[in-house]
């Protein structure tokens, strides 16, 4: 059923996702430094973080159970899967109808589920904090995601990400308020769920500041850097599938080489937009305290309910 | 052999431990083995005549010449009794394995022969419930099912609060039972022309049209009746009372499946009497689940007892069964029959699912209350390493209720999704921009589940041990606790993998009831991928997740360990200060705050902390007392008003009780005359 | 530009006017009330040119040209200096629980669209899509007035219904008759100045342009 060449799309899509995860890290990081004045050692620092703590020891607390164990493992599974079924340069993607958008959400809630285990393993007091701000934040933060997804899925009637992304590609050009709606919706969620300045502060160390940052507190050598490698995929993954949702032109359609060559183009040049956008959103924006991201969480499911309400009033 | 048949000799068997276990009074161990393993034996033909007749879709009726003359019993097997038997059957089977361990922690000085009895009736009764086709029998196995398990809530009757409970449940119950009583009349009545009394009959019930006043006031009597049963706000406070003080095998087969007997009724009256009704009924349906679901869920994380805090969960998953329901409802009163099978399987998928996880959580609370004698979430912690089987096990029903990919929950949740998402079919303006902000709902009742869940595995199982006394005698269980959780897990992940052997399965039941069919379309690409809709509209591959995720786990660590080096172990990260303690870590009420910071309006939370003296400075407080109670408004807004009614009602009839004998014999003398002016 | 093309960016318009409501609803900053209010002033002189374009009804270009100086240039100029005045330049508000507030505009904005959706459907016009949310924002700027307690914030509220008013008007009739559009136009300036007189005097007796204080007057016995 699955042909070879289809196959070799998703392998180049997996290999793509690996190599090029750190690189877009670095991107943001080099644009941020530039923008605040600092100088930066490159775009492929990353690389070099990650090997570093591939060679370094791993040590574990005396009462570190089998999940603490387990989990950057898992992270780093669901995160790989997940960067297969995201349409990349390509539609014609095998793993693509493994899981819709909604399913993909869940996907991410794994991650989010084991790593929050993972923090109260130890038992030290910075582990729960950040578990339980993070299961807070994200908590409020599903239905302003679903509403986005939602809101994006109703031009093309169906939560396929394929489909979707086909729809608008390929279909008639429409000025759509929805969806500009449901782009401001989902660019704030994607800042919570990857950690971003205005919810988290991925550069901070001061614990009591942290949110993602202190449940992996505790993590060393190999672990952290399969946790770190998965964190930067996540930031790729969110990135390329705001894309592919709210901007795909460009994707090829099939998987001749040279289409897919065209798409890996386009993507590049749409991920380094987006990577200024973000940096000039953290520059500007400051971390907002933790009990007023109920506001923040609020607005963006306002906004992507009136994204919702004007395509049903409006169009 | 007929299921029907197979289903007698499970009623059979499973009546059989009330009669053995008195003979054999003597030989606890051997009671236990017994009646257990009967038990067990009745469920396992229970599921099998269950499977049997959903996948044949049999119809077969018998009359038994019990009960009062001219009005004898019915007994109907068709495929909807037979998914609950299915249901029913498979939960008490693991049950029953888990309580031949469980049973024998009972101290000594209490009787055995005594649950085992009202146990075998529990489950007899719920067999009955479902297998009943009249009126009357099902009001008596109805009462049967909710006096035993009374008793069995009771069990432990030597602390006040079990028996406070128990008397709340009670009460709540035959509220309910009083307003099923009522809609049943009504339905009777109109079947026969209120002429005689063989309306009684489900048959003749199915076959009447009824009109729109009387169909309002049926279903809305027998909903609320088998809502209080069910759990669903306002009606719930019953079950958090009940459930934590009950037995855990008892509390497991109550919220696993005594709960989805009122289901059964809801289906079953709406779906198969009433077939005919207006749109609101499905909106009023929708919207109680979906209160019940938040509310459910907020009320759980802010609990620190685990028993209650699974009951409140119970809360919550009945409320997403409604919503299942009150889509199916809409959709068929729109007359989009193949909607309304996606939303009706959606929601009995996740009776299915909801019995299975809740049955397995109940199984791993039970055995952490056996090892540790407690359940205060707040003296537990780092048991994963004294009980790692049950860890494991409880786990898995974690991650099931959180609705996490590949195992069942996220199944029955993500086709909720599906139907949810697929209301602009409707073409009622008002109504696509409500729904999808009830599907927001369901999505926050997701993502708090999860968080709730997190919370309760990190606190039991996780970090170091809490508690006043020693670790040192906490001990893992018993192989029979173990192996009931481990079946139910299993269950668990079966159900996830293989979503579209179950929905296959399952279809006969959608169009029965609504008309439609989803399995042709569900299936249409093979066992693995699971298309409700259509295939443009949205898949799932199950299978495929699970592999995906565990190949490239099994690859990364094969990469990673061909250096083999050792894992250094070192004292937890203290930032220098010596002595960090167990106290110094999360608990529970902790990992809820921020949630009850942000909700806090809906609870009546009073929060007090002082400083406890001598205290040398102001600044640098050494020793402080905090208090914290968290109640449900609903008692103040609900019942308390209606027991101040109630007493008030009763002080002023009280003033008829003089206590003096002239004034008795007025009363006689009275009735007398009065009597004999109206009849002479 | 083809009629549907219109009705495209008309519809892109009226989100954005619907957008800069809400926005009014929840922002906190008095400066950055100004700046939205003026914005939504923006978007609705833009859409009234649309309309005028295509439907070749002209006198609305003269409406647009005076809703861009009066709304997005004079006013939030005349309240600026005010509060330069008056001191207030950089004041924060505390609001009364946003998220709530926020889901009673969307509950507002669902009524809205209910009650005009028999309109909708007999209308001709090429407007008639935005007319819920013309009347979603007169019943937003009614909110806000309710739920702010600062005199400015209040005047903003009132401005704003003004403005689905006029969005109402040329959503389902095209615009009103230019003699009417010219009174309003002129009684909103008069109300401005009127407004300024009174904020000096409230602040002189009061000190504070807290409306809360007002509760003052009352008589206690």
């Amino acid at each position: 059923m699955i042909d070879f060449s289809s196959f070799m799309t998703e392998v180049l899509q997996l290999l793509i996702l690996l190599l090029a995860a750190p690189a877009f890290t670095g991107w943001v990081k080099t644009v941020k430094c530039r923008m605040q004045g600092r100088t930066y050692a490159g775009i492929f620092q990353p690389y070099r973080d990650i090997a570093k703590l591939f060679s370094k020891e791993v040590i574990l607390a005396e009462n570190a159970s089998w999940i603490f164990r387990f989990t950057p493992y898992i992270v780093f599974g669901v995160t790989v899967l997940i960067g297969g079924i995201i349409p990349l340069v390509s539609i014609d993607l095998p793993l693509a109808d493994t899981a819709d958008v909604i399913a993909l959400v869940m996907l991410f809630a794994i991650i989010r589920f084991f790593t929050a285990l993972a923090g109260m393993d130890i038992g030290t007091a910075f582990g729960g904090m950040g578990s339980s701000r993070e299961m807070t934040i994200s908590s409020l933060a599903e239905p302003a995601m679903l509403m986005a997804l939602f809101t994006a899925s109703l031009g093309a009637n169906s939560t396929s990400l394929t489909h979707m992304v086909q729809v608008m590609a390929h279909g008639q050009f429409i000025l759509r308020p929805s969806l500009a709606f449901a782009l401001l919706s989902y660019i704030m969620v994607h800042l919570t769920e990857t950690g971003r300045i205005p919810v988290d502060n991925p550069a901070t160390h001061l614990e009591l500041t942290m949110i993602h940052e202190a449940m992996i507190l505790e993590y060393s050598g190999r672990h952290l850097a399969l946790i770190e490698w998965a964190g930067m995929m996540k930031l790729f993954i969110y990135s390329a599938l705001g894309i592919a949702i709210f901007c795909p032109w460009g994707i090829a359609a099939t998987d001749d080489p040279s289409g897919m060559l065209l798409g890996g183009v386009f993507l590049t040049c749409k991920l380094a937009a987006g990577g200024v956008i973000l940096v000039l959103i953290e520059t500007g924006l400051a971390k907002v305290r933790l009990f007023r991201l109920t506001e923040y969480l609020g607005s963006a499911f306002l906004f992507a309910t009136l994204g919702m309400l004007s395509f049903f009033i409006l169009e | 052999m007929a299921p029907f048949d197979i289903a007698v000799i499970a009623l059979i068997l499973m009546f059989a431990p009330v009669i053995l276990a008195p003979c054999c009074a003597g030989s606890r161990s051997l009671a236990i083995h017994l009646s257990f393993t009967m038990t067990a034996a009745a469920s396992i033909a229970a599921v099998i005549a269950g499977i049997l007749a959903v996948q044949h879709g049999v119809n077969t009726t018998a009359i038994v010449d019990m009960g009062l003359p001219d009005l004898p019993f019915h007994l109907r097997l068709d495929p909807l009794a037979g998914f609950f038997l299915c249901v029913i059957g498979l939960l008490a089977f693991f049950v029953s394995i888990y309580s031949i361990g469980y049973v024998k922690g009972f101290s000594a000085n209490r009787s055995i022969v005594r649950f085992v009895i009202f146990y075998s009736l529990f489950i007899v009764g719920m067999f009955l419930v479902v297998l009943a086709d009249d009126a009357f029998f099902f009001l008596v196995a109805w009462e049967l099912m909710a006096a035993s398990s009374y008793f069995l809530v009771m069990y432990e009757d030597e602390k006040a609060e079990n028996r406070r409970a128990a008397y709340l449940y009670l009460v709540i119950a035959h509220v309910g039972a009083i307003a099923i009583l009522l809609s049943f009349g009504v339905m009777a009545g109109l079947a026969n022309g209120f002429e005689s009394f063989q309306g009684y009959t489900f048959a003749s019930m199915r076959a009447t049209t009824y009109p729109l006043g009387w169909a309002t006031a049926a279903f809305f009597l027998s909903f609320f009746g088998f809502a209080a049963k069910a759990g669903v706000i306002p009606l719930h406070v019953w079950l958090p009372e009940a459930h934590p003080v009950a037995p855990s095998n008892v509390s497991a087969l109550m919220s696993g499946v005594m709960l989805k007997a009122s289901i059964y009724g809801i289906i079953r009256i709406t779906f198969d009497f009433l077939k005919v009704y207006p749109w609101w009924w499905g909106g009023i349906v929708l919207s109680l689940g979906l209160v019940s679901a938040v509310l459910g869920v907020l009320y759980a994380l802010m609990q620190h007892d685990l028993k209650r805090l699974l009951a409140y969960h119970s809360v919550e998953n009945i409320g997403i069964i409604l919503i299942g329901l009150g889509l199916a409802m809409l959709f068929t009163s729109f007359h989009l029959p193949v909607l309304a099978a996606l939303a009706l399987i959606a929601a009995l998928y996740h009776t299915l699912n909801h019995a299975m996880f809740k049955g397995l959580l109940f199984m791993g609370a039970g055995a952490v209350l056996h090892a540790t004698h407690e359940r205060n979430m707040e003296e537990m912690g780092g048991l994963i390493h004294k009980m790692p089987w049950t860890a494991v096990f409880f786990l898995i029903g974690c991650v099931s209720i959180a609705a996490l990919p590949p195992f069942n929950g996220f199944v029955s949740e993500w086709l909720t999704f599906q139907a949810f998402l697929l209301s602009p079919a409707l073409h009622r303006p008002i109504l696509s921009l409500l729904i999808p902000l009830g599907a927001a709902l369901l999505a926050l009742t997701g993502a708090l589940a999860a968080a709730c869940f997190v919370k309760a595995f990190g606190v039991t199982f996780l970090g170091h041990w809490r508690g006043h006394a020693s670790i040192q005698a906490v001990k893992e269980v018993d192989w029979h606790m173990r192996i009931g959780m481990l079946l139910a897990a299993i269950t668990c992940f079966s159900l996830g993998i293989f979503p579209t052997v179950v929905i296959n399965w399952m279809d006969i039941l959608a169009e029965k009831l609504v008309g439609g069919k989803i399995a042709t379309t569900a299936g249409k690409f093979g066992w693995m991928w699971l298309t409700p809709y259509a295939h443009e509209r949205a898949s799932y591959s199950s299978f495929n997740v699970f592999i995906g995720i565990l190949s490239v786990v099994l690859v990364t660590y094969l990469l990673l360990h061909a250096k083999r080096t050792a894992i250094r172990r070192v004292p937890a990260w203290d930032c220098g200060f010596a002595r960090t303690t167990s106290r110094m870590q999360y608990n529970a009420t902790s990992f809820s705050m921020p949630i009850r910071r942000i909700f806090g309006p809906l609870f009546h939370i009073r929060e007090e902390s002082e400083a406890i003296q001598p205290v040398r400075h102001p600044a640098y407080p050494e020793k402080l007392r905090y208090r914290l109670r968290v109640r449900d408004r609903f008692w103040t807004w609900l019942y308390e008003p209606i027991g101040n009614v109630a007493f008030f009602v009763a002080r002023l009839v009280g003033n008829l009780q003089q206590g003096r004998i002239q004034v008795y014999l007025i009363y006689s003398f009275v009735t007398i005359i009065v009597l004999l002016v109206f009849l002479g | 530009m083809t009629p549907s093309y219109a009705a495209q960016i008309n519809s892109v318009m009226a989100a954005l006017i619907l957008l800069t409501a809400f926005g009014l609803l929840i922002q906190r900053r008095i400066l950055g009330l100004l700046h939205l209010f003026a914005w939504q002033g923006f978007f609705l002189s833009v859409s009234t040119a649309i309309v005028g374009y295509v439907t070749g009804v002209h006198h609305l270009f003269i409406s647009s040209f005076l809703t861009l100086t009066l709304k997005v240039i004079l006013l939030p100029y005349i309240l600026y200096v005010l509060m330069r005045k008056l001191n207030i330049k950089r004041e924060i508000e505390s609001l009364v629980n946003i998220p709530a507030t926020m889901l009673i505009g969307i509950a507002l904005v669902i009524f809205s669209y209910h009650l005009t959706s028999p309109i909708t459907h007999l209308s001709t016009l090429v407007t008639r899509s935005t007319l819920a949310v013309a009347l979603a924002t007169v019943m937003l700027g009614l909110l806000m007035m309710v739920t702010r307690s600062h005199a400015v914030t209040q005047i903003i509220g009132f401005l704003a219904m003004e403005n689905g008013l006029f969005f109402a008007a040329t959503s389902a009739t095209y615009g009103m008759p230019m003699v009417v559009e010219l009174g309003v136009a002129l009684d909103l300036l008069i109300a401005a100045f009127i407004f300024g007189i009174f904020f000096f005097h409230i602040s002189t007796t009061f000190d504070s342009l807290d409306v809360a204080q007002m509760a003052k007057l009352k008589e206690e016995d």
